[in-house]
């Protein structure tokens, strides 16, 4: 079995793979085009191993595999980039949703203190505070 | 044109597991405001709670201060940024950023406040190295924050020898900037803030201060820690230096403006 066979059954397997995790909602479709679209051009030079060929020819590359070696970095490089970028995303919005949730929680408080007229664990104030200011007393004077 | 003179003030302590250390800090603030101490007639403290684990929300809650429990740890930066979120929505005319452990007097908040209202600033930093007090770093850790304090002396334009303080006060022309856009990184609450203040024009300066050792809990540097201190201080730096003028900052200010 040759190298291109081998590479063939590979990519086939990934892009199984890929279209199950799709299929079971487990990724979504943007991170999986990336993943398809190097299966798929895995499958072209395993199908036609002389379009690597011609490529590593025209590039000046001396042994064709070692374009494949390198196409298969600069694509791996590019993904993890393209992760951290979305993973600092959701750190931003999971960070934000954490204070409004804070922020959020503290209101009720108020709120739940005024409506019983009681200081539950918060000092004496307005169910909306934005609108009336001067609601949080300081809270340890009496 | 000196700033009309702080009626509202909002001291926020964000605390992290800082069971042991916070009783002390808000006892002695709230014998503070029963006095004639120099603080606004409305000083209000709010505790934020970064994510503890330990009993931190209820010994704020017991002393009966206000508190911003965070469900998760988000740093001193995420910290601060929902209490200046906080502050901004509920009208205060500044904050003051008090750490939990009990190394800012805040015995020294008045001479904040004088220096805000004397200089028209609407940042002012307690710096320790100034000629108050005691504190000293050593090794790579000096190294870095004179550094620090020298770049970031000519980004304020003003002579700033300690810059990376956690004592801060922020005046009503920085809390619109800061609810909106406090950043998070290591460092960011501190050497990436006063560049987002200067880049906004907004004027910073600084009065000197003793620290004291803290109360308790345990200290969050070690030697090793302070040469990895001084590398990401520096990348830090660089970064927010290179960092472009953020149009995200202006719309997110707009947006926290309009609630």
């Amino acid at each position: 079995m040759s190298v291109y066979a081998t590479a063939l059954g590979i990519s086939f397997l990934t892009v199984a793979a890929i279209v199950f995790l799709m299929r079971s909602r487990r990724i979504r479709e943007k991170y999986a085009a990336a993943w398809i679209l190097l299966a798929v051009a895995v499958v072209v030079v395993g199908v036609f191993p002389d379009v690597l060929a011609t490529v590593a020819r025209f590039l000046g590359v001396q042994t064709p595999i070692n374009l494949l070696f390198l196409v298969g970095v600069v694509i791996l490089l590019v993904v993890s980039v393209q992760f951290s970028v979305e993973i600092s995303k959701l750190e931003e919005e999971t960070r934000t949703l954490a204070e409004e949730v804070a922020l959020l929680r503290r209101d009720l408080e108020d709120g739940l203190a005024a409506a019983t007229g009681r200081d539950a664990a918060a000092p004496p104030s307005t169910p909306t505070p934005a609108d009336a200011p001067d609601a949080d007393a300081p809270p340890d004077q009496p | 044109m000196p700033t009309d003179p702080v009626t509202r003030l909002l001291v926020v302590i964000p605390a992290w597991n800082e069971e042991l250390a916070l009783p002390g800090v808000l006892d002695e603030l709230a014998e503070l405001r029963g006095t004639a101490s120099g603080l606004p007639p409305r000083t209000d403290v709010l505790v934020v709670s970064d994510g503890s684990r330990d009993r931190t929300v209820e010994v704020a809650r017991e002393r009966g201060v206000a508190v911003l429990d965070l469900p998760i740890n988000l740093g001193v930066g995420g910290a601060m940024r929902a209490g200046f979120k906080y502050a901004y929505r509920r009208g205060y005319d500044a904050v003051v950023q008090l750490d939990a452990d009990g190394q800012h007097d805040p015995r020294a908040i008045p001479d904040l406040l004088a220096a805000a209202a004397e200089q028209d600033a609407d940042v002012v930093i307690g710096a320790r190295f100034a000629g108050a007090g005691t504190y000293t770093a050593r090794g790579p850790r000096r190294a870095a924050m004179r550094v620090l304090s020298v770049v970031l002396s000519r980004v304020a334009r003003t002579r700033l020898t300690d810059t990376t303080s956690g004592f801060k006060l922020a005046g009503s022309r920085a809390l619109p900037l800061f609810a909106a856009d406090y950043p998070a990184e290591y460092l960011g609450d501190t050497v990436e803030s006063l560049v987002l203040a200067s880049r906004a024009g907004l004027r910073i300066t600084q009065v000197p201060v003793a620290m004291r050792p803290r109360q308790g809990g345990r200290p969050s540097h070690g030697p090793l820690r302070a040469a990895i201190f001084l590398l990401r201080a520096m990348l830090a730096l660089v970064i927010a230096l290179s960092r472009p003028r953020s149009r995200q900052t202006q719309t997110r200010v707009a947006e926290e403006g309009a609630r």
